[in-house]
Parts: structure tokens; C-alpha cells; sequence
């Protein structure tokens, strides 16, 4: 690029107004399989190491190379780590889709962008840097075939340069991401390098948004919610793990058995204290499952979707013959195979009541890496103490996304193995019967193959609670009314929700899983932009806990929000309450297989409470989202 | 007077490894392979409380019930009993695991799990009680009923049968029996040899329905299997704990040694027949087959390839009863592990 090209462009752009200072949203627009997975990674870490809030989320399609993906990272000082709806900094590494993420940027927006592009031309009121990356990864890679991983790294040197990021603090994000690698480390420094140099020796700053060092990350760390919640498993003694892959949840159980290779193999023998299995489908992993747990193993699988579609049956038995199974959904877009590589909150309705008959399942809801490390180890508790099904709900962007987070703490509780029989208990009771209600509480007492206490016969068919096949109409009843009275029992053991009551709020928001990032964000803008005071009930099970009515009745209206198409959580809250209360409630629906956002929920309430909300046009560097309509 | 109670090498006596009362059909050769595997059991001096017995749905699924009372049981749901047991023996590798299923639990709705069970080698006797039919439903076809087999109602069957013996070879089991609920003593012997085998035994027993498809024209009546039993040898089965000695002329007999130390003595009947190898035992289920036959006896026998288990490098403590300090890694560990997140 010559110097008269650039004095073009200053004419050209926006006057930069003022700085913006760690509260900007970076997308990367590549091809997957081009490996810029580690530039993303390690532009994310730098940010951390500044000590700035950072979050990261992929966008990437279901295949293994060429098609387009979009990186997203958000550099927040109020700590959001929802996605922004909006791009301020774009990289456009991706022909096919970069005039597309152009057009779609808002005014004032920067681009970087390989230099035979010519993004320059599209529009002059975003600023545009020319970066010519193939002249420049060719000295720094002297190995051709390794050019495409290597250059990624050089926006990752441009994006230090023009955004003020610590040289040092790439370095060490680079190396913790590389490990071991030597050569790939020296080859990608150098690429950073480069990026760096050329950005120093080239451009001139002219957009507002800077990286300023700030205090908010010690000792934070990064990690994935599937990466979280396979260490909880490990943690809660998980001995049994049947799967099958499917996209989102496979990095779960590989995640796992990574851990459990190096934390859980029994120093005296050098055996491992696990199994895990690879199945041949969903239904034989719960079903292997469903076997290890009778056997009286801590065990869990990990699906998505389609994999609960499948499970329906086994579910059922499990529910009926009274197993505990532990069972982590990552949602993805349905329904059928649907969009595999982007989130929802889809299954929600289905899983609460999954298989045929009267059944109702617990499932516990994680919002953030810390809850999926910590109801990981509470979902085996729950599933032992109640000898049943626990469904941990994840979704995509929990369980596949960067999220920045306290380190975890060790578990400060033994396991809560539920009841089953001891000699003593037997002595007791004088008279055993493995579906005998002897506390009131629905739980029977189980035993378990090789423990030396009375067998039984466990089945899916009907049965007495002495465990024997009947099918007399007295025993199908007090079966099925002493499952009820269990699930009652559950009420008040599963984690109860967390509630900010805001005096004088007659809006009260609900919302589960990962929405509460951007519901947390939306608060913020109502109460700032419009002076519209909200409470907050943020879910964490089903069943329902006591909390809620008691929410319900303490506001005026009720905003419920999704990410899913049929309000579905909000269909289950009517199961259970009165007409005047259904009545309450509205819903904030987001369903487009992006992460939720803050300004999209803002915009709706406001909109149903009446305000004039300005329509802005679709804003979104996106051309793969654009048939969702957001 | 009191007779002296007859018991086994583990002091029990026969009643001990009795189920409940049967509510199958009378004459149903389900309920006489139920009375081999409490002989055989009791025969074996196995623990009681040490099996579990595992099935799927229909007929031959209800028969764990009548035998066997005081050992753990788990119904599971149609053709899927596979993984269920799977998971059992992964839970707890000391637990004896005996599955009964049917040819459709098997060959229809659990071909899927049944394929995968076979390649895994896992420790468990899977029985198919098979008889052509399903017979909880009123005597539909099931996938292993034969060619031109008539069906009650007339209607005869124009699709090739599974045979499940060859899938099981074919998929890497490691003791694969065939075997008539009528043949007493073939049965308890073939038995007796699956629970001194480490790894997955395939029994495959032709077990007449009487009530669907016990008429002329079918190919899995009593009279027509009786008429076309072709036993590939003759099976004697020496316990571990029993000190006999066997004498045979050598090139008539083969032996075998089993698992646990008991042994196999197969006295072969007609030519040549080597069940150790897969190629000769293919051969000749389709030789068989092909006229219009059954081959019955030890059709596959490989003693010694790992089982699952082993394979998985898993502790010999059932996993299931290993206490806090072995599945909770300590406070290092987790630091470890959140320091190469920072």
C-alpha cells in the first residue's frame, strides 16, 4: 500500500470522535479449517491479560473446512460478556463473505481487511486498514503449506498495534496456547510480529476503539462450560460415561477423558477408576448408563438434541424403574439435525417431560462455567438422592464458548449417595420393599447388585412396591402417586433460583441459562436509557421452587424470556399455576441461533411496555444469519 | 426320616437357584432352558448374589423371573437389554451377567445393540430363546424364521433368516453355541462351558413356541428340529473343581481350556471340525443351512482374547463401591488444572 492511498482514506473517514476505552465488540471473519482458532484464542487471552473483561463466541458452520466463520470477541469494563449485537471492529480474511460483513457494519465501524479485498471501496464511513497478508507471511513461512495456519496471526499483530494490546501480553497468550509446539510457536511469533511492524510502519490511528490496561482479571481464568462441567463430573466421582458424538456436547466427553487420564488412574494399580465408552448411538449410551447406575456407579452421557429424541424410551424406564442417570443436554438448533453449530434453548419442553406416559424429569439449568462445574457435581447428588433422571441443561454458547470466570473451588461436601439400604436400615425396617415409601418423602430405599443386601427385579413394567410385576390397578396408582409425591420432595432440594428484587420494579424479568448474560446487560440499558426498573428471577430448575408464585405475585407483569420460538419454559411455569398468574406472564423470545443480546431484549420489553422503539435496520456482519431475522 | 439335603460345592441346595412360578406356555422350551440354567448354576456352584440377569421384551424376556429368585434382575425395554448390561458390568466386572432375549429383541428392534455387544467381547452368557416368532404378540414372523416357512395362518415367509451364530463369529464373539431346548444334556454342558468362559458367549437355543409355530411347515417345530439337529460334536464339560481325568484317543477329541481352568472335551462327530477356527465354523454354519439343517454344539471357541474390561485397563475393585478418596481427585489436581486456564 502506497502512503498517497492512506492520506485518501483519512480524508475520507469519521473524524475519530472520542475514544472508545475497553467496550467494543471484535469480529473475525474467516474460512473454517484455516486454523484461526488460535489467532482468535490468543486475541482473546491478550485481552484478559490486560486485565480487561473479555468474552469470546464462534459462529461456525457444520463442516470441517471452507465454509465461512465468524469469531466474535467482546472486550468489556462493566464486565458483559453477552454477545453485542453490534460490530465495531471487523478482520475480514473471508472473500466470500467480507463485502456482506461491510455493508452490514454500523457508521463509524473499523475494518481490517486482506488488501486485495478492496473493502476500502464500499464505503467511507467506516475506516478501513489494507493489510497485505500473503506478502507478508511468505518471509516469516518459508514453508508454503504451512502459510495458511501461520497467517491468521499477523491480524493478531495489526490488531495489538492498532488497539494499544501489550506485545508481551501476546506473547504469553500465544505461548500458553501453542504449549509445547516449539516450531509453531517461533513460526507464529514471527507472524505477529510482522503484523505488528507493518501496522507500526503503515497506519495512522483514525478509529476511536482502544485496549487500556485495566485491574478486573487476576487470577481469572478461561474456559469452556463443556471443559467446566467435565471437570465437575470428574470431581463428583463420576465412574461410568457412556456417549456418542454429536455437536455440541462431544468436546464434553473428550474433555473428560482427558481429565480422568491424568487425574483418576489409581496410583498402586495404574488402572483408571472409569470407564468410558464410546456407544454405538444415544440410546444404547443411556441405556449403558441406566445398567451402571442399577449396578450402583455414578454415571452420565452428554448429548444434544437429537440424542434426547432418541433417549425418549430409556428416559422412561429409568424414570419408572427408578435409576439414577445423569444426562448433560448442550442444546443446539432444532428441530430435527436443524442448525447443529448454533444455540437454543429448544428442549426444554420436551425434556422435562421426555418419554411416554406420565413422566417428569428434574433438569438443572447452568448460566455460567462456574454452574456447569458446580450442578455438574450437584446433578449426581440430585440423581442418586432422588433415583431418577437429572438433565443438566446446557446450550451451545455455554458449552462451546470462552467464558472468563472465577477459578473453582474444591468441592466442600462429600457425594450424597441417596438411600441405599445398609444392614442396619434393613434391621429396622424390618421388611424390605424396593418401591416402599417408608419416609413419607416418595424415595424408596435401593440396593445394589454384589452389596450383600436383597435383590429385586427391576423393570418397566408395571409394578408393586415390592418391586414384583403387577398390574392390578391399587398398586399402578400408589406407584405413580408416590413418583408424584418424589418429584414434590425435589422441589425443595433442587438449586433454588437467585433473585434481585428491586424495590418498586413492577416489571419482573425471568430467564435461565446463558440468557442471563444479556438479561443482566438489558437491565442495565432499561434502567439507564429509559428509567425502567426491573427485578430479576433468575431459574436454575425445574421443578419449580416455592420462589416463584411469590415473584409472580410481587409484579405487575411478567416478562419471561427464551431463546427458543415456543416460549417453552413459560408453557411449563402454566402447568403449575393459576389462571390469574399464567396470566401475568409475557414472553421475550430470541430464537435465531445467535447467542441472545442485550439490546434485543431491551427493544422487545420496551416495545410490549408501550415506548416507541427506534427500528434499525438489521445490523449484523453476517450473511449465513441473515435468513433468522433478528 | 430326613434325607440327607442335597447341595452343591458352595453349600446350597437346589431351591436356592429356583425362580418363580413360570407364566409362559405349557411346553414352551423357554421354560426348559430356564431349568438348565438352574442346573447349570447350581451344577457351577455360582453365588446367587453375584448374577444378574438381564433381558428385553417379550416371551423369552419374562423367563428371568423363573429362575434364579434371589439374584438381581433388570426387564429392560425392547432390544436394548445390551447396554444395559453393558453398563452393569462396567459398574461391577465381579458380577456373573446372564441375558435372555428372543430372535426379534435380537434380530429386529436389537440387531443394533446386539452387533456391538458381539465386538465389544464383553463377559456376559446372551441367550436368544428363539423361536422364529414373536409370540407375545400372537406368532407374527421374526427375523431368524427360515425361508419358505409357513406361518399358522398360511402365510410363508419370503426373507432370508439371520443366522445370529454366523453374525456373532463375524463380529468378534468369543464363544458361539447353537443348541436345542430339547437336548438336555447338550444344552446343560454348552451352559456349564459359558460360565467358565471370560468374555461374550453367543447361546443360540431353538426353543419351539407351541402355541404359534409348532405346526407343519414351520421350521422351528418341535418335530422338524428334532429331524434336523445336526450336532457338530459331543460335549463334555469338566469343572475347574472337579478332579476327573478324561481319557480319549487322541485326533477324536479336541480339548479345551477354559478361562477359569475347567475343561472343554469335544468328541468329534462325523469329519473334521475345528471350532477354534472362524473360517472352518462359517463354513459350516452354511453348509448346514444350506441343508436345511441345524448346527448345534460349540461352533466358535476363541478362550483367551481380553475382554472388555481388560481392554479398558479398568480397576479389578467394581467400580461402583470405590470409595471418595479413589474418585475425587485432591485440591492439587483441580489447582493444576485451573492454572493452565489463567
Amino acid at each position: 500500500m502506497s502512503s498517497t492511498d492512506l492520506a485518501v482514506q483519512e480524508k475520507r473517514a469519521q473524524p475519530a470522535a472520542k475514544r472508545v476505552v475497553n467496550d467494543f465488540s471484535i469480529q473475525v471473519a474467516t474460512v473454517n479449517g484455516s486454523g484461526s482458532q488460535t489467532a482468535n484464542l490468543v486475541l482473546l487471552r491478550s485481552i484478559l491479560l490486560m486485565g480487561v473483561p473479555v468474552s469470546g463466541k464462534n459462529m461456525f458452520p457444520s463442516n470441517i473446512a471452507g465454509l465461512p466463520t465468524w469469531y466474535t470477541i467482546r472486550a468489556s469494563k462493566r464486565s458483559y460478556l453477552a454477545r453485542k449485537k453490534e460490530v465495531d471492529f471487523l478482520v475480514a480474511m473471508n472473500a466470500e463473505t467480507a463485502k456482506e460483513d461491510v455493508l452490514t457494519l454500523e457508521p463509524g465501524a473499523a475494518v481490517v481487511y486482506d488488501e486485495p479485498l478492496k473493502l476500502n471501496t464500499l464505503r467511507s464511513d467506516c475506516v478501513f486498514y489494507p493489510v497485505p497478508f500473503d506478502k507478508l507471511v511468505a518471509p516469516v513461512c518459508p514453508d508454503a503449506k504451512l502459510r495458511r495456519l501461520v497467517r491468521n496471526m499477523i491480524y493478531d499483530g495489526v490488531l495489538a498495534r492498532l488497539l494499544g494490546i501489550d506485545m508481551a501480553h501476546m506473547d504469553k497468550a500465544l505461548n500458553k496456547q501453542l504449549g509445547k509446539k516449539g516450531k509453531a510457536v517461533i513460526l507464529n511469533q514471527g507472524a505477529l510480529k510482522a503484523g505488528w511492524d507493518y501496522a507500526q510502519a503503515n497506519f495512522t490511528k483514525q478509529d476511536p476503539f482502544v485496549i487500556e490496561p485495566m485491574n478486573e482479571t487476576a487470577g481469572k481464568i478461561l474456559i469452556e462450560g463443556n471443559q467446566a462441567a467435565a471437570i465437575g463430573c470428574m470431581m463428583a466421582g463420576v465412574t461410568v460415561v457412556a456417549w456418542y458424538p454429536i455437536t455440541p456436547s462431544s468436546s464434553l466427553c473428550e474433555a473428560l477423558i482427558g481429565y480422568m487420564k491424568k487425574h483418576r488412574i489409581d496410583k498402586e494399580t495404574g488402572k483408571a477408576t472409569f470407564a468410558i465408552v464410546q456407544a454405538e448411538d444415544e440410546i444404547a449410551s443411556l441405556g449403558m448408563v441406566i445398567g451402571a447406575s442399577w449396578a450402583g456407579a455414578r454415571s452420565m452421557t452428554a448429548t444434544a438434541g437429537p440424542g434426547i429424541s432418541l433417549m425418549s424410551e430409556f428416559a422412561g424406564l429409568a424414570y419408572y424403574a427408578e435409576t439414577p442417570a445423569v444426562i448433560f443436554d448442550v442444546q443446539r438448533v432444532g428441530p430435527s439435525t436443524g442448525l447443529p453449530t448454533r444455540t437454543a434453548q429448544g428442549d426444554m419442553l420436551v425434556t422435562a417431560v421426555l418419554s411416554h406416559g406420565d413422566t417428569k424429569h428434574i433438569m438443572i439449568i447452568p448460566s455460567s462455567v462456574e454452574e456447569c462445574y458446580t450442578m455438574s457435581q450437584e446433578a449426581f447428588d440430585l440423581a442418586e438422592q432422588f433415583q431418577t433422571p437429572v438433565f443438566v441443561m446446557l446450550d451451545l454458547d455455554l458449552g462451546m464458548n470462552n467464558w472468563m470466570s472465577s477459578p473453582f473451588k474444591y468441592p466442600d461436601k462429600p457425594i450424597n449417595r441417596g438411600k441405599v439400604l445398609t444392614g442396619a436400615k434393613l434391621k429396622e425396617l424390618g421388611q424390605w420393599g424396593r418401591y416402599k415409601d417408608v419416609d413419607g418423602d416418595g424415595i424408596p430405599y435401593r440396593t445394589v447388585p454384589g452389596d450383600g443386601m436383597p435383590a429385586y427385579f427391576a423393570r418397566g413394567s408395571g409394578h408393586n412396591a415390592r418391586g414384583q410385576y403387577s398390574e392390578r390397578p391399587d398398586d399402578y396408582v400408589e406407584n405413580m402417586d408416590r413418583l408424584g409425591r418424589k418429584f414434590e420432595t425435589a422441589r425443595k432440594f433442587v438449586p433454588r433460583p437467585e433473585i434481585d428484587a428491586v424495590a418498586g420494579a413492577k416489571i419482573g424479568l425471568i430467564g435461565y441459562g446463558t440468557s442471563h448474560w444479556a438479561i443482566t446487560e438489558s437491565r442495565d440499558q432499561l434502567r439507564e436509557e429509559t428509567d425502567v426498573k426491573t427485578s430479576y428471577y433468575r431459574l436454575r430448575a425445574y421443578p419449580f421452587t416455592d420462589e416463584l408464585v411469590q415473584f409472580i405475585d410481587a409484579h405487575e407483569r411478567i416478562y419471561v424470556i427464551e431463546q427458543n420460538r415456543d416460549a417453552q419454559m413459560r408453557q411449563l411455569m402454566k402447568l403449575d399455576l393459576a389462571p390469574e398468574r399464567q396470566a401475568k406472564l409475557r414472553s421475550v423470545l430470541h430464537y435465531n441461533g445467535l447467542p441472545i443480546d442485550a439490546r434485543s431484549i431491551t427493544d422487545d420489553v420496551l416495545s410490549q411496555e408501550g415506548f416507541e422503539v427506534a427500528k434499525k435496520e438489521n445490523v449484523r456482519a453476517m450473511s449465513a444469519g441473515k435468513a433468522g431475522g433478528e | 426320616m430326613a434325607t440327607p439335603t442335597k447341595t452343591n460345592r458352595i453349600g446350597l441346595e437346589p431351591i436356592a437357584y429356583k425362580g418363580g412360578k413360570t407364566t409362559l406356555c405349557a411346553g414352551c422350551g423357554h421354560n426348559a432352558i430356564s431349568e438348565r440354567i438352574i442346573d447349570a448354576f447350581y451344577e457351577m456352584g455360582v453365588e446367587p448374589s453375584r448374577v444378574v440377569k438381564l433381558s428385553g421384551i417379550g416371551c423369552s424376556s419374562k423367563s428371568p423371573a423363573y429362575f434364579l429368585g434371589t439374584s438381581h434382575g433388570f426387564n429392560a425395554v425392547h432390544g436394548r437389554m445390551p447396554s444395559v448390561g453393558t453398563g452393569a458390568l462396567l459398574a461391577n466386572g465381579k458380577l456373573i451377567a446372564i441375558g435372555i432375549s428372543g430372535d426379534g429383541d435380537t434380530g429386529a428392534i436389537g440387531i443394533g445393540q446386539f452387533v456391538h455387544l458381539m465386538r465389544r467381547n464383553l463377559p456376559i452368557i446372551y441367550i436368544i430363546e428363539d423361536n422364529g416368532c414373536y409370540g407375545l404378540t400372537k406368532g407374527q414372523f421374526s427375523p431368524t424364521a427360515d425361508l419358505g416357512s409357513k406361518l399358522k395362518t398360511g402365510v410363508v415367509n419370503d426373507l432370508p433368516p439371520i443366522d445370529t451364530c454366523a453374525l456373532a463369529i463375524e463380529l468378534g464373539a468369543t464363544l458361539v453355541a447353537r443348541s436345542f431346548s430339547g437336548d438336555k444334556k447338550q444344552l446343560l454342558a454348552l451352559l456349564k462351558t459359558a460360565l467358565a468362559h471370560r468374555g461374550t458367549v453367543m447361546l443360540d437355543v431353538i426353543s419351539p413356541c407351541v402355541t404359534f409355530n409348532d405346526h407343519e411347515g414351520s421350521t422351528k417345530s418341535y418335530a422338524y428340529v428334532k429331524d434336523h439337529d445336526d450336532p457338530l460334536e459331543e460335549v463334555s464339560f469338566v469343572p475347574f473343581f472337579e478332579d476327573i481325568s478324561v481319557d480319549y484317543a487322541p485326533g477324536e477329541t479336541q480339548e479345551v481350556t477354559m478361562h477359569d481352568g475347567s475343561k472343554l472335551y469335544l468328541k468329534k462327530l462325523e469329519e473334521e471340525y475345528d471350532p477354534t477356527d472362524k473360517i472352518t465354523a462359517l463354513k459350516r454354519l452354511h453348509e448346514t443351512q444350506r441343508r436345511g439343517e441345524f448346527a448345534t454344539g460349540i461352533i466358535y471357541i476363541e478362550p483367551d482374547r481380553d475382554d472388555f474390561l481388560t481392554q479398558l485397563n479398568v480397576i479389578d475393585e467394581p467400580l461402583a463401591f470405590l470409595p471418595l478418596a479413589k474418585i475425587r481427585p485432591g485440591p492439587e489436581a483441580l489447582e493444576e488444572i485451573m492454572e493452565g486456564l489463567r
